[in-house]
């Protein structure tokens, strides 16, 4: 249906719409994040839910203590090595369609720690991330512009054919495999399936 | 509060064929500490903590050390054949001082309002011989950090009650504060390493040489 039409229907008081419009618009509005804090961010992520940056304009302000109630992870602090097999468990206990936004320069790439031993470098090695805001920490209103930012992916995503997101899949598992603990580091140290290291480009 | 001095011979006295020594500080605040024997630590601790005159009854920091094996140089001059004549050549020697782990802890005085004293504790070395008397017994605030310092630095607390990993996993075998360990090469190196981090980025990518 053209745009045209849809005008003139609106103006007769005939609202039409597809199911995947309205689907995806009801899926965008009601983003209920896991309540869930590793460090500093945390604390930015609080301030944002709360009265003056007030996060509950977009619908996204019921932080759910239960993964099984969550449609969003906020990766908001330092992920450590320790802490990653339990980051993982709770992104893969969490029911589909899910989404990740990895906040703050410690989940994005291990940030201030990044030469450190204990501090897992980004996430994004183990979880697929939709969304990663910079900052050390990122103000609320960055975290806020995460969330819009994946609210207009989600109205954006197809419901049907080969673009459709991964959760319409057969072939893509909603689960990830979680690492154990080695003798040295994590093993494995990341998830060959969604991360591989960079190749670096020198210039002389 | 008494002196450093006064402290030491009184606790001499006190506890007979103790043996202490004043590790002296060059740091401004001069805060010389006390090195004592393995075997008289938890009696030393107690009377620090019992004596009227101290009541050190608060264990405010434990903390660890490595000082690893150091080589010593020495010139010697040494006679040597040569040619038939005897001369006198230089020599290096090479002595190895073998290293310790080092536990620290600051006690002080919550009832007087004084300190800190400080104690010092040394291992045989730094490889098999690692262990050292826990305080934890009279310092009950001590359990967590000798904890660390056990996980951290590899130092088993005899008589601790319950001598885990604290901070790493319980599988982790390193122990990462000590200088000669080796973490895991698992992050990407920036395109301008210099320093410590580029001999670090030349072992990560032995096929290229940055910068020069």
């Amino acid at each position: 249906m053209d745009d045209k039409l849809r005008q003139e229907l609106n103006q007769q008081g005939i609202v039409t719409t597809s199911l995947e419009a309205i689907y995806n618009w009801g899926s965008s509005n009601s983003v209920w994040p896991l309540g869930f804090g590793l460090a500093c961010c945390a604390i930015e992520m609080i301030a944002a839910s709360m009265a003056r940056f007030d996060l509950a304009r977009f619908g996204a302000e019921v932080f759910r203590p239960s993964p099984r109630q969550a449609d969003l992870m906020i990766v908001a602090g330092t992920v450590t090595k320790k802490m990653a097999p339990q980051v993982v468990r709770l992104f893969n206990q969490m029911p589909e369609p899910k989404y990740v936004i990895a906040m703050g320069s410690c989940a994005i790439s291990g940030g201030p720690f990044k030469q450190g031993y204990n501090v897992l470098k980004g996430v994004d090695r183990f979880i697929p991330v939709d969304i990663h805001i910079p900052g050390c920490p990122p103000r609320p209103e960055a975290l806020i512009h995460a969330l819009m930012t994946l609210q207009r992916k989600i109205r954006d995503q197809k419901l049907t054919g080969p673009e459709r997101p991964r959760y319409f899949r057969d072939e893509t598992p909603g689960e990830y495999p979680t690492p154990t603990t080695g003798a040295h580091d994590l093993e494995p140290a990341f998830n060959k399936a969604i991360w591989r290291p960079p190749k670096i480009m020198r210039q002389e | 509060m008494e002196t450093l001095e006064q402290i030491k011979a009184r606790a001499e006295t006190a506890l007979p064929g103790l043996q202490l020594a004043i590790i002296p500080n060059g740091n401004s605040a001069n805060p010389a500490s006390l090195l004592v024997d393995h075997d008289y630590a938890v009696l030393l601790a107690q009377f620090l903590k019992d004596d009227s005159q101290l009541r050190m009854d608060y264990a405010s920091n434990v903390t660890g050390i490595d000082w690893p094996d150091v080589v010593e140089k020495q010139k010697v001059r040494v006679k040597r054949e040569f040619r038939g004549q005897e001369i006198e050549v230089d020599e290096i020697i090479e002595k190895v001082k073998p290293g310790y782990l080092e536990v620290v802890y600051h006690l002080y005085s919550m009832v007087l309002k004084q300190g800190p004293i400080i104690l010092r504790l040394r291992t045989r070395n730094r490889t098999d011989q690692t262990s050292l008397p826990s305080l934890t017994p009279v310092y009950r605030g001590a359990e967590f950090q000798e904890r660390e310092v056990y996980d951290l630095f590899g130092v088993q607390f005899i008589n601790h009650p319950d001598l885990r990993r604290i901070l790493m996993w319980d599988e982790f075998q390193d122990y990462p504060m000590r200088k000669d360990y080796q973490e895991p090469d698992d992050y990407e190196y920036e395109p301008t390493p210099h320093d410590e981090v580029l001999v670090k980025a030349r072992q990560h990518y032995p096929q290229e040489a940055p910068h020069g």
